[in-house]
């Protein structure tokens, strides 16, 4: 069974109702429900096709933010062998909100820092629900740090609500933190790559994509503010998170014809959570053609990559 | 409520055909309640005498006090494209941006001036709160980065006074490119080997905190000023816990290792200059006065440099 959401409704009876069937059927009554079923799918794929084909910028945002939608430690696992993390920002702490570490992508050596969310009540709360505090950021700068001294191209995959707002955040220098994790990526002359896999939030989120080619899952959202933010000191009614959603441009689909992004990566009918494998794997091909692409000398990758968001805007 | 103020005042003044005295004549301290009138507050740098609270200072007041003898050039505005994204909140964006500029008279938050402190040369790019929060959009950002491209040009050291509730809205993800954009700007100024000396005032939150206003190679802030990523309500509500004493101000970053410095607004020029003649390997201001005197008054014999050290 899946966490549905509100606008899943006509999927959601559909599906009931085919699973209602089949227990019938293993219950052993005679009657024959086989066709039955078979029917129910095929409308309930196409409800789900449906559903999916016109998401607005507010359903995506949920889907984005789907408790069962892959995390950063699925696509670690399934795309990256001999993962071996590296902890702590040799200041303060270790920040489980950013994972990071060394791995082999199609047996190169790189670097992976992305943020967790976690998967359930125990792991949200290890991962602070993917809410970096500046230790987050120090971490992901000393990775980065390292990654440029031995030439290993950077790959992040960015999924956060935001930076974490408490008070040690603060006191321990969040926007300095963030600031500075911005300046390294835009420093390095190894290759850097960003996917944005689910939340893309504000400054939280840019820390680790300032990268020379930055992606999006096609229902995956990046924002200034979250929709919710942005209503209540807008419109001074969090209600209005829908509008907010709308005309902000949030989604991957807007960020491309923006020119921000550089591709979007395809999502199974039904969102990444329906099926995880496929768009991990999806999300694998395109990371594999950025790192193909990107084989300039390191001082052109950076200057490169500084232009890139110099010329961000310019041409609109 | 009053009757004397309610009733009898408007009465009077619509005899009179005078209207109520505009209310800005008078200033209220934010912090005591006490009045005080603007041409005595504008005399001390917006800043109220007794109590030494900083006020908000509106861009251009900022600029003549801190330039020698009132005296710079602007830097003409870019041309950016306005309201890429056709927002509409309660008002449309288009509209708000008409309002800013018709109260403001400038173009957007941003401003860039040239002349000198103190006899350094340098850039100067400043926020102006007044003008939709200071709030960071494609404008302000594409301004930012002709600032620091200008002091590139003329290789002057640049100077930032920050005032500004973060990244603007109404632009959406627009705005938040601005952070990595402008920070291309800090690094390329870094490079020429020019100093970027931030002046954090109130208020300097959100993103642009967290991009070009916390990268400077020193961090002044001003007396008082909230500075910091998240927004009080927001931590409050995330936390829920009340907020220490003087969370977020100026001193406590301070206290917490945040800034190098926190200075009062009529110490601000003769700091910022002292530092920047130590940066760019120019004399000190007395060295320099002296060198004037000497040169005018046939030069006694020179104290030898280590000897002065030696007193210290």
């Amino acid at each position: 069974m899946y966490n549905y959401l509100d606008f899943e409704k006509p999927v959601a009876d559909l599906e009931g109702k085919i699973l209602e069937l089949k227990t019938l059927m293993d219950s052993g009554e005679s009657v024959d429900v086989g066709d039955e079923i078979t029917r129910l799918e095929a409308r309930s794929q196409e409800a789900l096709r449906d559903v999916y084909k016109a998401l607005t910028p507010w359903q995506k945002a949920q889907v984005a933010r789907h408790p069962d939608r892959p995390h950063c430690k699925d696509y670690v696992e399934a795309l990256f062998t001999e993962f071996t993390p590296l902890a702590g920002d040799r200041n303060f702490a270790e920040d489980h909100a950013i994972i990071g570490g060394l791995a082999r992508f199609n047996g190169r050596a790189v670097c992976v820092i992305g943020q967790e969310k976690g998967a359930d009540t125990q792991s949200r709360l290890k991962h602070n629900f993917g809410m970096a505090r500046p230790e987050g950021y120090r971490k992901a700068v000393r990775l980065m740090d390292m990654a440029e001294r031995f030439g290993l191209p950077v790959i992040t995959l960015v999924d956060t609500a935001g930076a974490y707002p408490g008070i040690g955040a603060e006191e321990r220098g969040q926007a300095e933190a963030i600031a500075r994790s911005t300046e390294k990526c835009l420093n390095l002359t190894v290759p850097v790559i960003s996917l944005v896999i689910g939340e893309g939030g504000s400054g939280g989120a840019i820390a680790i994509a300032t990268a020379n080619r930055v992606y999006m899952l096609e229902h995956s959202i990046y924002s200034v503010i979250s929709p919710e933010g942005a209503a209540s000191i807008l419109w001074h009614d969090s209600t209005r998170a829908k509008d907010a959603a709308t005309g902000m441009k949030i989604t991957a689909q807007d960020l491309l014809e923006l020119k921000i992004i550089d591709g979007i990566v395809p999502e199974h009918v039904g969102g990444a959570h329906r099926n995880a494998a496929r768009v991990i794997e999806a999300a694998g091909d395109q990371i594999g053609k950025a790192l193909d692409d990107l084989s300039a000398d390191g001082l052109d990758l950076r200057k490169q990559r500084r232009e890139k968001f110099l010329a961000i805007g310019r041409s609109l | 409520m009053n009757w004397i103020t309610n009733y009898v005042r408007p009465k009077l003044n619509s005899m009179l055909g005078r209207r109520d005295m505009p209310e800005n004549l008078w200033i209220k301290c934010p912090e005591t309640g006490e009045m005080i009138f603007h041409k005595e507050l504008e005399e001390n740098l917006w800043v109220i005498p007794t109590s030494g609270y900083h006020m908000k200072m509106p861009v251009k007041e900022r600029l003549k006090r801190f330039f020698d003898g009132g005296r710079y050039d602007l830097l003409p505005a870019p041309k950016v494209p306005q309201d890429p994204l056709k927002f509409r909140d309660v008002k449309r964006y288009t509209d708000r941006l008409k309002e800013s500029r018709a109260k403001t008279g400038l173009e957007d938050s941003i401003v860039n001036a040239t002349g000198e402190i103190d006899g350094v040369p340098v850039v100067v790019t400043a926020h102006d709160f007044s003008f939709m929060g200071g709030s960071l959009g494609m404008a302000a950002g594409e301004a930012i980065i002709d600032g620091f491209m200008k002091a590139i040009e003329l290789k002057r050291p640049l100077i930032l006074f920050a005032a500004s509730g973060g990244a603007r809205m109404q632009e959406g993800i627009l705005s938040l490119m601005q952070l990595p954009r402008t920070t291309v700007a800090v690094e390329m100024l870094k490079e020429a080997g020019l100093p970027y000396i931030v002046v954090l005032t109130n208020p300097t939150t959100g993103g642009v905190s967290a991009s070009y206003a916390m990268l400077g190679d020193i961090q002044i802030a001003e007396p008082g000023a909230v500075i910091g990523f998240a927004g009080k309500r927001v931590i409050e509500q995330t936390i829920r816990e009340k907020l220490p004493e003087g969370f977020q101000t100026a001193e406590y970053l301070r206290d917490h290792g945040m800034v190098d410095m926190v200075v009062p607004r009529r110490e601000l020029k003769g700091t910022i200059a002292r530092l920047l003649r130590m940066l760019t390997g120019m004399p000190s201001l007395d060295q320099a006065a002296e060198d004037t005197i000497e040169e005018t008054e046939d030069a006694p014999a020179e104290m030898p440099a280590d000897a002065e050290k030696a007193d210290v």
